[in-house]
């Protein structure tokens, strides 16, 4: 249980830089996730953490001592490896009394200690099998329950469900989250499905080409992402980003033209006359509407069952997802008219970032 | 995949061939140590014959085999013993912990075995005669730790390679220092390979001839040192001959017998893991 501070961290490897200067606090029994499309170096600063990679420039204090000299074994982190890494040669009980091995813990401490996190994850009939003889979802919590053991100062996730068919990804995802709950521990977690991090997170750091591109809840990032980054990451189906020009401005509303030609109005937003912008509309933020301000006819529709998704051609260089009940009757190639539910949009300027996008957003 | 019948029948053949003709000249030395002189050279060579046992009597009457069998064991088990304690460290940091310099380093290690050793046989020979170790299972010693590192530390890199990194990085965060890390987890998991490697290099130490001879004389002479004894002043008497050769191999024929289930083991360690 502790706190985390990063400071300016960097990593580069040669003349490439992969971490390029990040700050981050990370609060006791905060469940932190960090994600990000691959190759961004979420695993990187993840390792560095751990002690795993060296730090380049900047600093890293857990519980306020700076940890840059420190090697792992001595910072009293856990981790979770994406291959799980279990001891091959050792079985499930040594795997997960191996750390309180070495740390001299005696033997009948250990095995309480083995036993209750085996009650945990399910793992009592398990405790005398080799890795080899296990399935992946029970390496899995194989490798968690180690980890659980050392009762850490934090655990570290690389990537953990990745390995694991899509049944097991959402049951083991519960798993992870009610263990978060029961130990009340710092938690960050490491991976590139949004999903995993919106279910999981007290905050979310989105990260992009080694660089934090917002930190927030899931929902903050959800309604209000800081750019268009951040806007075209978080949510499935995507965020619709359309290109836009301001037509005219009220006190009330802000008049925009659509690529495509569509008009349509929104809550006023901080962009003068002839301003070009890109406008974020999530898909169930648009509604079917006879009388709406955009036109466009329909190229594909997937019926999910629990819901349909529309692709809408409105002129622009994509189509517009439309998310729809189930039952709606949109058929292919009908021309349709649609329209904002709510003015829940989110407006870019020419740079990327949003438009005064600290304001909380009506109708959200 | 599937090879034809007529394909694995050639391959077994030839096998079989390679096996036999690498196998004859052992065997033709053994057959031959139970000869007397005169059925050793007759022509055509004699397959059946009256053995006998005199050759082995007159070879343990002329030279002293208790004493050169000692002298190879401690020479062979001790370089390598020796070899394996300084391989690992640095086969280790080279496989978990490689820089740009590592492949370098590698082939700069392996290519030192590429001088023949007759070229530094000098300098080698003067520094343990100025260090008095002329004729000293010591001086034996280091020469073959030396000789054999370069093979031991390759073959240990390439086993402890099969290692994947993630395992010993849970060692790390699970509190394994250094010497923790090799003694729980390197050890157990690449035991077969090394123990095969210890196998292969008291086996290469065990057969060394060149630096045996030219560095002892009688008090560390080993048994390629035996051997040649015999070949010089005795070089016509084959049987005499053929049968000290035997009782030079007989040992580590008998350590390689007792020990191949390990020693393929280790070797087909990645293959089979
Ligand atoms: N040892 C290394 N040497 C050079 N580049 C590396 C090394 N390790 C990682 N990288 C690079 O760093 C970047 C980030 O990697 P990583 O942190 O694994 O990404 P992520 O986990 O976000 O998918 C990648 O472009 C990768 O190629
Ligand atoms: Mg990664």
């Amino acid at each position: 249980m502790s706190t985390l501070e990063i400071k300016q961290l960097r990593k580069s490897y040669g003349s490439a830089e992969i971490i390029k200067g990040i700050d981050l606090k990370i609060e006791d029994r905060e469940f932190v996730v960090f994600v990000g499309p691959s190759g961004c170096g979420k695993s990187t600063l993840l390792r560095m953490i751990a002690g795993l990679e060296e730090i380049s420039g900047g600093e890293l204090l857990i519980d306020g001592v700076r940890m840059n000299e420190i090697t792992p074994d001595r910072r009293g982190l856990a981790m979770v490896f994406q291959s799980y890494a279990l001891y091959p040669h050792m079985t499930v009980a040594g795997n997960m009394a191996f750390a309180l091995r070495l740390a001299g813990v005696p033997k009948a401490e250990r095995e309480q200690r083995v036993r209750v996190a085996a009650k945990t994850l399910q793992l009592e009939a398990l405790l005398d099998r080799k890795p080899a003889n296990l399935s992946g979802g029970q390496r899995q919590r194989v490798a968690i329950g180690r980890a659980i053991v050392r009762q850490p100062k934090a655990f570290l996730f690389d990537e953990p469900l990745s390995n694991l068919d899509a049944a097991l990804r959402v049951q083991t995802r519960l798993e992870i989250a009610k263990l978060h709950r029961d130990l009340q521990a710092t938690m960050i977690y490491v991976t590139h499905d949004q999903i995993e991090a919106m279910t999981l997170a007290d905050r979310i750091v989105v990260f992009n080409a080694g660089r934090i591109e917002q930190v927030g809840t899931p929902l903050e990032l959800y309604h209000n992402p800081a750019n268009l980054f951040v806007a075209g990451f978080i949510g499935s189906p995507k965020m619709n980003l359309i290109g836009a020009v301001v037509r005219a401005r009220t006190a009330q509303a802000l008049e925009l033209v659509l690529d495509g030609g569509s008009v349509v109005s929104v809550q006023p937003g901080d962009a003068a006359p002839g301003a070009k912008l890109t406008v974020g509309l999530r898909p169930e933020h648009i509604v079917v509407d006879p009388q709406g301000p955009i036109s466009g006819h329909v190229e594909a529709v997937e019926r999910l069952g629990n819901e349909s998704i529309a692709y809408v051609s409105i002129g622009a260089s994509l189509p517009l997802t439309v998310k729809l009940p189930p039952q709606s009757p949109v058929a292919l190639g009908e021309n349709l008219r649609l329209a904002l539910n709510g003015h829940a949009v989110s407006l870019f300027g020419e740079d990327g970032h949003a438009l005064g996008w600290t304001r909380p957003q009506a109708g959200g | 995949m599937k090879a034809s019948l007529a394909f694995r029948i050639w391959i077994s053949l030839l096998g079989w061939g390679a096996a036999l003709a690498m196998f004859f000249p052992v065997a033709w030395m053994v057959l031959t140590s139970f000869k007397t002189e005169i059925d050793a050279v007759a022509t055509p060579p004699l397959l059946f014959f009256h053995p006998t046992l005199q050759n082995y009597f007159q070879v343990n009457q002329l030279g002293d085999y208790a004493g050169a069998v000692w002298n190879s064991v401690v020479i062979s088990f001790g370089s390598t013993a020796i070899a394996i304690a300084l391989a690992m460290p640095a086969a280790y940091a080279m496989a978990f912990f490689p820089n740009r310099w590592t492949k370098d380093l590698l082939l700069w290690i392996l290519s030192t075995k590429m001088m023949p050793a007759v070229g530094v046989l000098m300098p080698i020979y003067l520094i343990c005669k100025s260090t008095g170790l002329l004729d000293t299972k010591t001086g034996l010693i280091a020469i073959m730790t030396l000789a054999n590192l370069p093979i031991i530390i390759w073959m240990l890199y390439t086993f402890f390679k099969e290692i994947p990194g993630d395992i010993i990085e849970a060692s790390r965060m699970d509190g394994a220092g250094a010497l923790a890390q090799i003694r729980v987890v390197l050890l157990p998991l690449a035991g077969p390979g090394i123990a095969s490697t210890g196998l292969l290099a008291v086996i290469l130490s065990w057969n060394e001839a060149f630096w045996s001879l030219n560095l002892t004389a009688v008090h560390a002479a080993p048994l390629t040192a035996f051997i040649v004894a015999f070949s010089s002043p005795q070089g016509l008497f084959w049987a005499k001959l053929s049968a000290a050769s035997t009782l030079a191999v007989a040992p580590i024929l008998v350590f390689g017998w007792m020990t191949q289930r390990q020693l393929v083991r280790g070797l087909t360690f990645g293959a089979v893991k």
